[in-house]
């Protein structure tokens, strides 16, 4: 769909980053670059409760997929109740950013990739036993291995954008 | 008290935090969970080769950066100062299938016996670390987001293409773990 948006003219900055992408909110704001620490501090406590609650362990996403045990089917349930209300009770009540800026969400057109690229990403899950997020706190953990996994995920990307125009959306 | 961090986690207990990762991106920057994007930062940055996908201001990004960046730190932390040093407790039907391909080592939450520099120069190790990565990075950019993306931030958000994703991601580890990588394993 968003191929044939105008040929003539180049695409927006937007228009672009916004391909494919979860996150296409940006900030009118111009902060220092060490405000992005407040992301870092979120991001350690992820990693903390990946490595504490076993999430980058392999072996609990092989019995996810096996229908073994019910841990990884209680974390992503619990967090998807949690952040539901949450985002809910964000809308309700028009909570604005620590910045004072409106937090803003945007809604997701289905396109076939959904499912062929959900598939794709599913099948390389079970053989890494880590989905991407995983990935960076099994190499904290020490399993330096791991880059080679990230850097061959970051390849895989780099194929598709390269490829993208050629495959069905 | 110290006993209670030093065990491992309760699902609930992760559950709960991971889901408020939700609101506090959004409440702190306006910023929606995901991690796979990353990959694609980092190739806007690096290789962008002249790819329309990649020709975009990555530095707008760069919080997302700094938020893997956290969860790399986080690992060490939690590796460095709140490890029990346990084994894994592996499932004993899992435990069972595994040792049938030799791998009996539960000590590390990534199995060393398929995830090493040595098992990277053998077919098993090459097919699921250099297989398995780039099915990842190329997986989830074509869905548009991967397990924090989707499952996450897309439910909690009720939108109904990052379902379709989940349920997809879902299908095709079933089918990987329980169809193809039993062959693998035998490599």
């Amino acid at each position: 769909m968003e191929n044939k948006t105008n040929q003539h003219t180049n695409p927006t900055d937007f228009e672009v980053r916004s391909l494919d992408t979860m996150c296409v909110n940006e900030s009118e704001l111009k902060h220092p670059w060490y405000y992005n620490l407040k992301y870092s501090l979120v991001g350690i406590i992820f990693g903390i409760v990946f490595i504490k609650a076993e999430i980058i362990s392999w072996f609990r996403i092989q019995e996810m997929f096996r229908l073994q045990s019910f841990h990884m089917y209680g974390v992503i349930g619990t967090a998807v109740v949690v952040g539901a209300i949450s985002v809910f009770l964000i809308k309700k009540f028009k909570v604005k950013t620590i910045h004072g800026e409106e937090i803003t969400f945007t809604d997701k057109k289905f396109n076939k990739g959904q499912i062929l690229g959900g598939l794709t990403f599913g099948l390389g899950w079970a053989l890494t036993g880590a989905c991407p997020g995983p990935l960076f706190a099994q190499v904290g953990s020490g399993a330096i291995v791991i880059l080679v996994v990230i850097l061959s995920a970051t390849a895989g990307t780099w194929v598709y954008g390269k490829f993208r125009d050629q495959l069905p959306h | 008290m110290m006993e209670t961090i030093t065990q491992p986690w309760p699902w609930y207990t992760a559950g709960i935090i991971i889901g408020l990762i939700v609101p506090a991106l959004l409440i702190i920057g306006n910023k929606h969970f995901g991690i796979s994007a990353n990959l694609r930062h980092a190739c806007a940055a690096c290789l962008p080769s002249n790819i329309p996908f990649f020709k975009y201001d990555w530095k707008k990004e760069i919080w997302n950066f700094f938020f893997v960046g956290g969860i790399l730190v986080g690992g060490i932390i939690s590796t460095l100062y709140l490890g029990s040093g346990d084994n894994v407790i592996v499932h004993p039907d899992l435990a069972k299938e595994l040792a049938s391909y030799g791998i009996t080592d539960f000590s590390g939450m990534v199995p060393e016996q398929l995830f090493s520099l040595e098992s990277l120069f053998t077919v098993r190790g090459l097919v699921m670390m250099i297989g398995g990565g780039f099915l990842v990075g190329f997986g989830a950019r074509y869905a548009g987001g991967c397990t924090s993306g989707h499952a996450i931030m897309g439910l909690s958000d009720l939108q109904w293409p990052s379902l379709i994703a989940t349920i997809c991601f879902m299908i095709g580890g079933f089918i990987m773990a329980n169809f193809i990588l039993p062959f693998i394993l035998h490599l």
